[in-house]
């Protein structure tokens, strides 16, 4: 399983090997980590709410976009919803290639098209109560960048 | 015909629903005029209104408004995401 969405958190090292074992063709791997990011922001806490099925699909098709961009041999997205506190890793994204070109577009690529089209939603809470994260302008302008590369 | 209709996240909690069932007495009616239909409702429901940032999925694939529904639907509403 490729995609996973889940409450427990997850081993960085194990997801990253996983992805080439019992094979010898790949040259590269690249992974991204996204973490709850806290103290600066006053941010105490952190959940996150999803879509179930929807989730899973979007992440989905978003892996099968990147086989079809790019010649890649694995990939594995894991993104992590409930209740989680600052500095727990959120989200894993690995690409293992032949070379790291396609890795590294693969892997900034799924990221991309997860932040604006896989239904997930933040609410933090910070000293002044819980509030939903707003959508950034700046994570669409990511994403469509990805549109006229294809 | 009938449709089932999911909010969430900032939208369940402003209607204080998660999901409702909803009769369509045109067929062929489509996902913006669902919204428009229950933005009506007034009260809590003007969190569906225009220039409110709502997004829509149809049976788990994200659509335009004018994307046209039918019976069975799964149809659900929710803010711009926000994951990763």
């Amino acid at each position: 399983m490729s995609v996973s969405v889940q409450t427990e958190d997850f081993d960085l090292a194990r997801e990253t090997a996983a992805l080439t074992q019992g094979r010898s063709d790949c040259g590269a791997v690249a992974s991204f980590v996204g973490l709850v990011r806290g103290a600066s922001d006053g941010v105490s806490a952190m959940t996150l709410e999803h879509y179930p099925g929807m989730t899973e699909r979007a992440l989905g098709q978003i892996e099968a976009e990147a086989h079809a961009r790019w010649k890649i041999a694995a990939v594995r997205i894991i993104h992590r919803v409930g209740r989680l506190l600052p500095g727990e890793q959120i989200v894993f994204v690995g690409v293992a290639s032949s070379h790291r070109g396609e890795a590294f577009a693969a892997c900034e690529f799924i990221m991309d098209y997860l932040k604006t089209r896989a239904p997930f939603w933040k609410k933090e809470e910070t000293p002044s109560g819980a509030r939903w994260v707003d959508a950034r302008e700046t994570d669409e302008t990511a994403a469509s960048r990805w549109d006229s590369s294809a | 015909m009938s449709v089932k209709v999911l909010f969430f996240a900032s939208l369940r909690e402003a209607l204080g629903v998660g999901e409702i069932s909803v009769d369509l007495a045109p067929a062929g009616s489509s996902v913006g005029a669902v919204r428009e239909a229950l933005a009506a409702r007034g009260g809590d429901w003007a969190a569906l209104g225009p220039g409110r940032a709502v997004r829509a999925a149809v049976n788990q694939d994200m659509v335009p408004a004018s994307h046209v529904l039918r019976d069975g639907d799964e149809l659900a509403f929710f803010p711009p995401v926000t994951g990763g």
